[in-house]
């Protein structure tokens, strides 16, 4: 029943970015040669990687496999890391995101993202909504009023907190918490969430409702999640990275790589590498 | 090995599984320690009690006798009836006061730098060394350099010997204290807050500004008016800037014109003045000074517990 409405409303949504977007065929995001060291260890090399619009993108593979890090290249969450440093490109719609002028706040405007333990301001509900729109320059409170609900309808959590915006976010249960962060990041209308392991806190209910949460939300945003679940990529994405560790067998340290990126129904049935075959089915990893 | 395996319990009856549960060897260590560390904190209190209730003994005849005029008499460190610490009350609270309005802004504004600006570089770090070094310097050395820089050099500004050059000095001997204090609360903020506020497309200013300094508002007010209980009990300094130690006179001088021009003292200096001189009369006034001293510094570190509850209600 789910999955019938789901689908249709997928179909509405290509179909209405089909009509009125020209650039639809051009990917969000498309690296090349990319590589992330973290001092002079190399966390990640040669990714290249081609995301498309209105898509979710699953990033799967084993701890250590530079999925996360390559992640957090596409809103230049790195920065914040004094000793990471970027080589090869990262173009967010044909422009280079490492760019000599791009100001990385105002890519973060634009790429939003979830984190892996739920992170709510200690503050109100409404606060915690209210605090991007307001860095935009919002300042009416009937507009933020309406930025806050229309929110957190979106993250389904209008009905839970409806009555309580006030009191601290806290106080809301670990789930609720993410789909806050979820709502936050949705308030300042970005082009694309990112999400890293956004349900590794979270019990199988509460999981399934962030699931749910991402097929209503996929027509308006491009997602991309990190994962160590197979079965959450397999049941949530269009798209699925399969990434891997590979020792230098000199230096014996580990490097992360792309194996493969295809359709995640190609990728778990019949996925193109004998190391991706052995990861999905539980060989490995 | 002393414990059963699993297997051997099998042939256990209730019984014996009952005083095999109860009757196990007392964990006479533990208790050991425990009472070790309860007879070091009894012995503590016991030394804070003692030097209390000797105070109050000593100081009893003043207490007793003339607590008003003793609150409301001016330093005079040549007549026991007639001294009195209202000047020192006063120089006291005037000195805090100019510590909390610089010393506080200064040393929380460098902590910010330090923790979000600053970064690891080699310099960074080398600044973060040099200002816990600074901490450990004696207060002496302080007094020294206020009375070279804001007695002597910046004498047009300070007046020279005034309220002015010693609140200077107390805050510059804070100022390390602050620093690391208000770094340490800082450091302690999760980094996912910051991250939270960055991923929605916060700048860095805004992030400190709207988070990280809140959350941490708590930790670095506690540290800071400690700092200044610190700056309140000092007497070395306030000695060699010019604390006046024998005989204040402020005559008809207004307040803005003994802060600017007029000497001054404190409680510290005061009790220093009062326990140079000889007889049962001056051990009394020296006592209750001290204890004057004591109820003060008990009032601004209840003021630190009282802020840092009500901040910590906003969320």
């Amino acid at each position: 029943m789910m999955d019938t409405r789901v689908t249709v409303k997928t179909q509405d949504g290509v179909e209405g970015m089909d009509a009125n977007n020209a650039t639809e065929a051009a990917p969000v995001f498309r690296t090349r040669d990319l590589a992330v060291y973290y001092g002079d260890f190399r966390a990640v090399r040669d990714v290249d990687i081609e995301i498309r619009g209105q898509d979710i993108t699953a990033f799967i593979g084993p701890s250590g496999c530079g999925k996360s890090t390559v992640l957090r290249c596409f809103d230049r969450m790195n920065d914040l890391i004094p000793s990471a440093r970027v080589e090869g490109t990262v173009e967010y719609h044909g422009i280079d995101l490492y760019g000599k002028d791009v100001d990385a706040v105002e890519v973060r405007r634009r790429v939003g993202m979830v984190f892996q333990k739920p992170n709510p301001f200690p503050k109100s509900i409404y606060d915690n909504l209210a605090f991007g729109p307001r860095l935009n320059g919002i300042k009416k409170k009937a507009e933020l009023d309406e930025i806050v609900e229309s929110s957190l309808k979106r993250a389904a959590l209008w009905d839970e907190v409806k009555d309580r915006l006030k009191a601290s976010a806290m106080g809301l249960s670990g789930g609720q918490q993410q789909r806050l962060c979820i709502a936050r990041c949705i308030a300042v209308k970005p082009d694309v969430i990112l999400m890293d392991e956004p349900c590794s806190a979270l019990d199988p209910i509460a999981t399934a409702r962030i699931e749910d949460l991402m097929q209503e939300i996929k027509q308006d945003f491009t997602i991309i999640i990190v994962t160590h679940n197979m079965q959450q990529a397999a049941r949530v994405s269009d798209r699925t990275a399969f990434f891997t560790t590979e020792v230098n067998p000199e230096s014996d340290r580990r490097t992360g790589v792309l194996v493969e990126f295809d359709d995640t129904q190609k990728i778990f049935s019949n996925p193109g590498d004998d190391r991706t075959e052995a990861y999905v089915t539980g060989r490995f990893g | 090995m002393a414990l059963a395996t699993p297997a051997s319990h099998g042939a256990t009856t209730a019984a014996s599984l009952t005083t095999q549960l109860t009757g196990a060897k007392r964990d006479i260590r533990g208790r050991a320690v425990e009472a070790v560390l309860l007879a070091t904190l009894a012995l503590s209190l016991l030394i804070l009690v003692a030097l209390v209730v000797n105070l109050v003994q000593r100081s009893w005849p003043v207490l007793s006798g003339r607590l008003g005029d003793f609150l409301s008499s001016g330093l005079d460190a040549s007549n026991a009836t007639e001294a009195g610490v209202w000047q020192a009350i006063r120089g006291t609270l005037t000195l805090a006061v100019i510590v909390a309005i610089v010393a506080f802004p200064l040393g929380i504004a460098c902590a910010v730098f330090l923790e979000e600006y600053a970064g690891k570089s080699f310099f960074a770090r080398l600044i973060r060394i040099n200002v816990r070094n600074l901490a450990g310097v004696p207060s002496i050395v302080y007094g020294i350099l206020g009375l070279t820089i804001f007695v002597k050099f910046a004498d047009g500004i300070t007046g020279g010997r005034t309220v002015i050059s010693g609140g200077l000095a107390l805050a510059v001997l804070v100022l390390p204290v602050v620093i690391i204090t208000a770094s340490e609360a800082l450091r302690a903020v999760p980094q996912s807050i910051r991250e939270g506020a960055y991923g929605v497309g916060a700048t860095k200013w805004e992030t400190v500004r709207s988070h990280v300094l809140p959350s941490a508002a708590p930790g670095i007010l506690t540290g800071t008016v400690l700092a200044l209980s610190r700056a309140a009990g000092e007497a070395a300094p306030l000695l060699l800037v010019g604390g006046i130690t024998g005989l204040l006179r402020t005559g008809d001088q207004g307040l803005w014109e003994q802060i600017t021009k007029g000497g001054f003292t404190s409680m510290p200096v005061a009790i220093f003045s009062y326990a140079r001189q000889t007889g049962a009369d001056f051990q009394a006034v020296t006592g209750a000074a001290s204890l004057i001293l004591l109820i003060l510094v008990i009032l601004i570190n209840a003021l630190a517990i009282w802020l840092r509850n009500r901040f910590e209600k906003q969320w």
